[in-house]
């Protein structure tokens, strides 16, 4: 379904002109989204409305003619002032030693210069053996994390088996790379613990996926990376790991 | 910032990519392999954007084998060339694929063959070629030693001297690559 999206062609020969017409209506009834795809009552959709809510093809974009550079136009056009003003700001940092994965985050969020929040859980639990960290914009990391909590525990219904951190990770990397260009903002790191042992992947707003050893994302990642690197040992306790971590 | 080139010799041919995967000023890792075997006869390296890289490698050695599975044969390396070339156009004017490759692939029939792709869905059927900044440097060196009919250790020795002008002369640091052969045997990795 082509829930809202009006692309104008003028010229029919060539479909690559379209309008920069802003149709902002859904700011006023944010639920135009909501309805099909992110029901909060499952129980009353059928199994095709929760198929399609799963299904990454029928997520909507913002009903514009140009999806990409629906940011800057927003900011532009001044309709809806601090609106993309997300929050930035981070030091998330994670590391595989023997005994399994450290996650080390901060807590900060701020708006600009403004700081909004000395409390900000950074850390999310996808489930008893996954965690995602957030750093970047604070409403797409969790919201794409949460969404991807979802996605694992239908993965668990469906096969009977917890999904794996390799799957998990590319979930969520096949999203970003579905919404590359369109301006999210979000660097993440999932963890977990798998038949596979401990492991720890990189996730980027660009759709890239790596899988590592130690990683540190955020805007303050060079200088995390440099204690991080110095003092780092695979075969560290449990202890000495905390407070790598936590220096 | 990829450093990615590929030669043909005598029966078979040699691609080398570099390990590092970075972002800006930062390197993540110095063990990403870039090189996808598309199928046990069939090389696939990308340069460019790292995402668009991986998810394009992938997306193509998932229709690969769903071809081989429809059809029970696997698809010739200049089939596959004009396929993966169909897939850049098809999303050029959508929205490309920024990566460009290297198809290195063994037939039966064919012997061994290697294909340049553009991130325009270009194609052609090359002795060698390399992306990236690193072919400025390496298309060079490629022209004065490449030879028809080399033997692996003769093609080892030229990937030797393209390495050797990439650490004296490009200014970011790759210290490791990768490299794979693809021959009558399949494909492996090799070391220097």
């Amino acid at each position: 379904q082509e829930s809202g999206l009006k692309i104008r062609y003028p010229l029919s020969h060539t479909k690559t002109m379209a309008f920069a017409t802003m149709d902002l209506s859904f700011l006023s009834d944010p639920g135009v989204f909501a309805k099909g795809q992110h029901a909060e009552d499952d129980d009353a959709r059928g199994d095709l409305q929760m198929a399609r809510s799963i299904d990454i093809q029928s997520f909507p974009l913002a009903p514009v003619s140009s999806p990409y550079t629906f940011c800057e136009d927003v900011r532009k056009h001044g309709n809806a002032p601090g609106l993309m003003d997300f929050k930035h700001g981070t030091t998330t940092l994670g590391f595989v030693f023997k005994h399994g994965i450290i996650i080390a985050v901060d807590s900060r969020a701020s708006m600009g210069s403004y700081i909004g929040s000395q409390t900000v859980k950074k850390v999310i639990e996808i489930n008893s053996f996954l965690l995602g960290t957030m750093a970047g914009g604070a409403a797409d990391c969790s919201f794409w994390e949460r969404h991807l909590a979802r996605l694992c525990r239908m993965h668990e219904l469906r096969t009977k088996e917890r999904i794996s951190v390799a799957a998990a990770s590319k979930l969520l990397a096949n999203i970003f790379f579905q919404y590359k260009g369109q301006g999210l903002s979000c660097g993440t790191m999932v963890a977990g613990w798998d038949k596979k042992g401990p492991s720890l992947y990189m996730v980027d707003d660009s759709g890239e996926r790596f899988k590592g050893e130690r990683f540190s994302v955020g805007s303050g990642s060079p200088f995390a990376y440099g204690v991080l690197d110095s003092a780092y040992d695979r075969n560290m306790s449990v202890e000495d790991a905390v407070e790598l971590g936590r220096r | 910032m990829d450093s990615v080139f590929a030669l043909v010799g005598d029966g078979y041919a040699i691609v080398a990519a570099d390990a590092s995967a970075a972002r800006s000023i930062l390197v993540f890792k110095h063990d990403e392999d870039k090189i996808m075997e598309l199928d046990s006869h069939k090389l696939l390296v990308g340069a460019g954007v790292p995402a668009d890289c991986a998810h394009f490698n992938e997306y193509i050695q998932r229709n690969l084998t769903l071809y081989e599975l429809n059809n029970d044969i696997k698809l010739s390396t200049h089939g596959s060339a004009n396929y993966i070339r169909g897939e850049l156009a098809t999303a050029l004017r959508k929205g490309p694929y920024q990566s460009n490759l290297l198809l290195a692939g063994y037939d039966a029939q064919d012997g061994v063959s290697l294909y340049h792709m553009d991130y325009m869905a270009s194609l052609s059927k090359v002795n060698f070629g390399a992306h990236g900044y690193a072919a400025n440097f390496i298309l060079s060196v490629f022209d004065r030693d490449w030879k028809k009919g080399m033997n692996l250790q003769e093609g080892l020795e030229v990937v030797r001297r393209c390495i050797h002008e990439l650490r004296t002369r490009f200014l970011i640091s790759q210290p490791v690559f990768i490299l794979k052969v693809v021959d009558a045997a399949g494909t492996r990795v090799v070391t220097l």
